[in-house]
């Protein structure tokens, strides 16, 4: 088995007086998708913030590649979700007033990769995610699944090693929220990417290699305790 | 539908009349479709046989009706067995894993456990089927996604279930 | 039955309401935003009342005759001036005294004060107790026996008072008979240029007010329309999601000129306690205008509908959303252009026709083409945004966000700043016909403060055989440095063959004094010189005149032996001429009058303080009609300076108000996009790269904003000018400054905005929804 690639430890998350976490873990091996399931309220979404470095959780570590996340300054996270993450999220994630290429574009250029050289790797992605033709669209004049799956490419285009997705195919319908499943998989899979996968949908999990269990803010390996 | 298990489970909480088990067993588990009498005497009868229950006591007259069971410690452990082996996923299968629930209640076993294992298990068949899917032709995809279906509404059920064993726990209590 | 249309207002003022607290506070903001600027309406509309009632109040103690002779009786008062300054603030001072049995009293007063007695106004009364009225006390020591009533104040802070004499007689300057008070039309209007400049003022600040209330309106559209996307989904038609939007809208604004209606009334109570600009005001005379409050009452809930509906055109509420329409609309420029090419042409036919001295102007001729132009700028400024913005492309991430955004929904951004521009482009266009105007209205006095800084007056009760004592008082003043005396008389020369009898000056002094004057050299009591200068001859030794002081007419010679002698400078009168004379020259009617006036020269050191006021009391103490002013190298007409003066307080109310306007649509903006700043974090998007795109997002149009500001301003300041009939200069001082003013709104926007910025850069955003 592959060394452990993001370990979150022991992990509590208030916001304000409710508890989001409460001694929540998980472990992500590298190339790996992982589904996180659990009820609406659960903190499955807060694990997945604490995890990839946006939200700093109370009390426990993150650890990505042998450094501590949890500790690090706003910078720091900030420049390692830049580099190291991708994101998928559930709506509203597309600049509205930015085409799509550069959406997709945005995170290497963020990154200070030039602008011809980004928009280029950044249609490659699209292409390969079969949205090619909706390059130098709005969003807003573009489908769901199409938008999804632009998201998609943004989230990879960078070539991440872990990418977290929350609720990717949740506004969408089921046919095209499998293929936006089957594309990030294949995607993930083809550049040895780690996927967090946040759902409520077992249907969307089970194209996960694995599933952890969060209630009430407790994550739950069930296949370990099996 | 292990009818054998159901009693052995019922007989643990205390010796029971064949009549009696019989009315236990069509109240919790099978209301509005009562066993037959044969049925429960037919499976007495196995389950004697492989030494799972005994004859606890005789009331005075005649027939079956009259013997009083008791569960043996070779019955605990095959219920014990029954209950935390996941069920293999297949359609229609809420009744055994109502009845799984409902046994583990009644006789204060951890039936939120008996959920996540079974969860797994589904989860597990999803997977398989999902890569079959994935690498199938359509006719391969269309049969998987009938099945997927169905293993999504198990798993609905589980959850559901899950979230309201406390409620369930408080009914099946005596 | 109601109708289905009211109902559907009414069901849209229900929303206005019962949004929850976001709807509240939305409705609150809206209110308080379209409160501000209906207070700041009524203020104007107020002025018009204001000033009449100032004004009646100023005919109605009217009290001076101008030199004509009123009939002794028994409702004779006699009246002497004594307006007086202390530190730097103007005492309006009155002696009086009954003359008849039953004198006259100016409003205010129910009895003439007794000889040695004052009646006061409050202001002035506070002024003697306070500490800083101590030297005042010095000079009105006199025992306070009356108040002076409202209405014979101009405002609650003037200074005034009457003080009972009983040693004037009508025959003395500054002294007249009166047997009421009050004149029919004593106030001064206006001429028509300073009339045209604050008709002009009005516009120019009340216009972006108006267009501050039009922006409040639409304060929390974008959640509105969400909410009617929600009715839509319920049933609702297009036009039936209109009407309801409208009643929304209705109801903020009618809440809106409610809280504007209590703001002005609330700070109307405090008016009275403010004094600006020398201005006080009692909250009394703070009335709006009936036909304007009405006008305001009803046309911001109009607007309001108008503004929503025009506003609902270009998006599309459906059951599940709004689409935002007009992205990719090209704006036209022909309908833009149209408003200020009315405005020119509407100017046009008044080149040239208003001056000082003209009849006047149509007063609605010149706010229409004002507006249209300053409108003009409105209209265009989304254009330009657009057109300017589609070219652009390229730059860092920022950049690329600012003006992609800007591409998108421009319209949003411009709208914002389009305040701004109208401001500046009117401001810009003031600015230069002030420049024009200022020329006119501000003359050289030719006086020199450098030798001398105080001039004071005193009659002398004996003649000139007072004047020593005088000069040696003033100069054993406090802070006095130097002291020169002298009376200056008219001759009357022979008449010219035309009939017109020319006069010269005959200046009254000693030897020393007359050194100053002119290169004089030996001199000794009873010489007289002859002064030319460039301007003026004068008469010739041995010319037979008149000397007229007052109601003296004395006929005198030039002496024959009189000496010709080159004129040198005075601090007051300038280049020297006429005859000079010792008082040993003159007849002993002239010298030896009393009443002579004697003007006194003074140099103070300018490191004592209070120098001008000790001054003023030992003149004072000499004769309380005499006068005492301080030597200034300009005279700014005093109608002017308090026009400037007010254009500024505007100017910097109105800039304020537009920045608090812009700050709530970019705060607005930003929760809009709460969700995607915090997905844009997720990525690891530095804070530092989202405030640069917002101040890109801010900077940009405003940048195109003040261009087109300055060219509009330019514009209207030339036509202006024209109208004037002065030449057309550029102020560029004035652009700056004006052009830089507005940056600095622009900047402090955005740096106010950027704490809420961060705070919504939180990951918390995500977790919302």
């Amino acid at each position: 088995m592959t060394e452990p690639l993001l370990v979150g430890t022991d992990l509590f998350k208030m916001y304000g007086t409710t508890p989001a976490l409460r001694g929540s873990s998980l472990t992500v091996r590298a190339g790996e998708i992982v589904a996180v399931m659990g009820s609406s309220g659960s903190g499955k979404s807060t694990l997945l913030h604490c995890l990839a470095g946006i939200v700093r959780p109370d009390d426990g570590t993150v650890v990505y590649a042998g450094r501590e996340i949890s500790a690090m300054s706003d910078v720091e996270r900030s420049a390692l979700r830049r580099r190291d993450f991708g994101f998928v999220f559930q709506f509203g994630q597309l600049v509205p007033e930015l085409t799509c290429v550069e959406n997709v574009a945005l995170p290497l250029r963020l990154d200070g990769v030039r602008r011809k050289e980004a928009e280029r790797r950044s249609r490659e992605w699209l292409d390969r995610l079969e949205v090619g033709d909706v390059a130098g669209k709005l969003p807003g004049q573009i489908s769901g699944g199409q938008g999804q799956r632009v998201a998609v490419a943004r989230a990879l285009v960078t070539e991440p090693k872990v990418v977290f997705a929350d609720e990717p195919t949740g506004a969408l319908d089921s046919l095209n929220g499998e293929r936006v499943m089957q594309l990030l998989g294949q995607a993930a899979r083809d550049t040895g990417a780690a996927v967090v996968l946040v759902t409520h949908e077992p249907r969307v999990a089970a194209y996960a290699d694995r599933e952890v269990v969060v209630r009430d803010g407790a994550s739950l390996d069930l296949e370990r305790v099996a | 539908m292990s009818i054998g298990h159901s009693f052995l489970g019922l007989l643990e909480g205390r010796p029971r009349h064949g009549y009696d088990l019989k009315r236990a067993y069509d109240e919790r588990f099978s209301p509005g479709r009562p066993l037959h009498h044969g049925q429960v005497y037919a499976t007495l009868s196995r389950l004697l046989k492989n030494g799972l229950v005994v004859v606890d006591g005789l009331e005075p007259g005649e027939g079956p009706e009259r013997k009083r069971y008791a569960v043996t410690d070779a019955g605990i452990t095959d219920v014990q067995e029954w209950l935390s082996q996941p069920e293999k996923p297949e359609p229609y299968l809420q009744s055994v894993l109502y009845t799984k629930v409902v046994l583990a209640l009644m006789t204060g076993r951890p039936a939120d456990e008996i959920l996540d294992v079974q969860r797994t298990e589904h989860l597990r068949l999803m997977r398989e089927v999902t890569r079959r899917k994935t690498g199938g032709d359509l006719a391969e995809q269309l049969i998987c996604d009938h099945a997927l279906f169905h293993l999504e509404a198990d798993l609905r059920w589980l959850e559901l279930t899950a979230a309201r064993l406390n409620e369930l726990a408080a009914r099946v209590r005596p | 039955m109601t109708p289905s249309w009211l109902r559907e207002l009414l069901l849209g003022a229900r929303m206005a309401l019962s949004g929850g607290r976001s709807g509240l506070a939305r409705a609150a903001l809206t209110a308080v935003g379209v409160g501000l600027g209906v207070a700041m309406l009524l203020a104007a509309a107020s002025i018009p009342h204001m000033m009449q009632a100032r004004g009646d109040r100023g005919a109605a103690r009217a009290d001076q005759n101008y030199g004509m002779q009123v009939e002794r009786t028994d409702r004779s008062t006699l009246v002497g001036l004594t307006d007086m300054q202390y530190r730097d603030q103007s005492i309006r001072g009155r002696l009086v005294q009954a003359e008849g049995a039953d004198p006259a009293l100016p409003p205010g007063l129910t009895a003439l004060p007794g000889p040695g007695e004052m009646a006061v106004s409050p202001a002035l009364a506070r002024l003697l107790l306070s500490p800083e009225g101590a030297l005042l006390r010095e000079r009105l020591h006199y025992p306070t026996t009356a108040v002076i009533a409202d209405e014979g104040l101009l405002g609650p802070a003037e200074l005034a008072f009457y003080l009972g004499a009983d040693d004037l007689a009508d025959d003395v300057g500054g002294v007249g008979r009166r047997n009421s008070f009050g004149d029919e039309n004593t106030s001064e209007g206006l001429d028509p240029v300073l009339l045209l400049l604050v008709v002009i003022i009005f516009v120019v600040l009340l216009l972006p007010v108006a267009m501050f209330v039009a922006s409040a309106i639409r304060f929390g559209g974008d959640s509105r329309d969400r909410r009617l996307a929600g009715v839509r989904l319920v049933g609702a038609d297009t036009g039936m999601a209109r009407r309801i939007a409208a009643g929304e809208a209705m109801l903020s604004a009618l809440l809106g000129v409610a809280t504007g209606a209590l703001m002005f009334y609330a700070g109307r109570s405090f008016v009275g306690s403010i004094e600006l600009m020398d201005i006080s005001v009692f909250p009394s005379d703070v009335q709006p205008d009936p036909v304007f409050a009405a006008l305001i009452a009803l046309a911001v809930p109009t607007a309001a509908v108008v503004v929503t509906v025009l506003s609902l055109r270009r998006v599309m509420i459906e059951p599940l959303g709004v689409v935002r329409r007009g992205g990719d609309t090209r704006r036209r420029l022909w309908w833009r252009l149209i408003m200020p090419v009315l405005g020119v042409l509407l100017l046009l036919p008044l080149m040239g026709s208003v001056s000082k001295e003209s009849e006047g102007f149509s007063e609605w001729q010149v706010i229409g083409g004002v507006c249209l132009i300053l409108l003009g700028v409105a209209t265009l400024l989304p254009w330009l945004v657009q057109s300017v913005v589609r070219r652009l492309h390229g730059g860092p991430v920022a950049w690329q966000l600012a003006i992609r955004r800007l591409q998108l929904d421009g319209s949003m951004s411009a709208r914002a700043v389009t305040g701004v521009a109208v401001a500046v482009a009117g401001a810009i266009g003031l600015q230069m016909m002030f420049a024009a105007v200022e020329a006119n209205y501000q003359r050289f006095s030719g006086q020199d403060p450098t030798r001398a800084q105080v001039y004071a007056a005193v009659g002398l009760p004996h003649g000139w055989s007072d004047a020593a004592t005088v000069t040696a008082r003033f100069a054993a003043t406090p802070g006095v440095t130097s002291v020169g005396s002298r009376s200056i008389l008219t001759m009357e020369l022979p008449p010219k063959p035309d009939g017109d009898i020319p006069s010269a000056p005959l200046v009254l002094a000693d030897c020393a004094e007359l050194r100053r004057l002119a290169e004089i050299g030996d001199c000794a009591d009873g010489d007289a010189f002859v002064v030319d200068n460039a301007e003026f001859q004068a008469p010739a030794p041995g010319t037979a005149v008149t000397i007229r002081d007052e109601s003296l007419a004395e006929p005198w010679t030039v002496p024959a032996g009189a000496r010709r002698a080159r004129p040198l400078t005075d601090p007051v009168n300038g280049t020297t001429a006429g005859v000079l004379v010792t008082p040993a020259a003159l007849p002993a009617a002239v010298v030896g009058r009393p009443g002579l006036s004697l003007q006194t020269l003074i140099a103070v050191d300018p490191a004592a303080t209070d120098a001008v006021d000790r001054v003023t009391n030992t003149r004072w103490e000499a004769d309380q009609l005499g006068a005492t002013w301080e030597l200034n190298p300009t005279v700014v007409d005093n109608k002017f300076a308090q026009i400037r003066r007010g254009l500024y307080a505007g100017a910097a109310v109105t800039l304020l108000l537009i920045g608090a306007s812009l700050l709530v649509v970019v705060l607005e903006q930003l929760r809009d996009r709460r969700r995607l700043l915090a997905v844009l974090v997720a990525f690891g998007t530095r804070r530092r790269t989202m405030s640069w795109a917002i101040l890109w997002q801010t900077a940009v149009p405003v940048v195109l904003g003040l261009v087109l500001a300055c060219a509009a301003g330019l514009a209207l300041g030339a036509v202006l000018l024209r109208i004037i009939g002065a030449p057309v200069a550029i102020d560029w001082t004035g652009i700056g400054v004006v052009s830089a003013l507005a940056g600095a709104v622009i900047l402090l926007v955005t740096a106010l905005s950027l704490p809420v910025l961060w705070r919504l850069m939180r990951a918390e955003g995500l977790r919302t929804e």
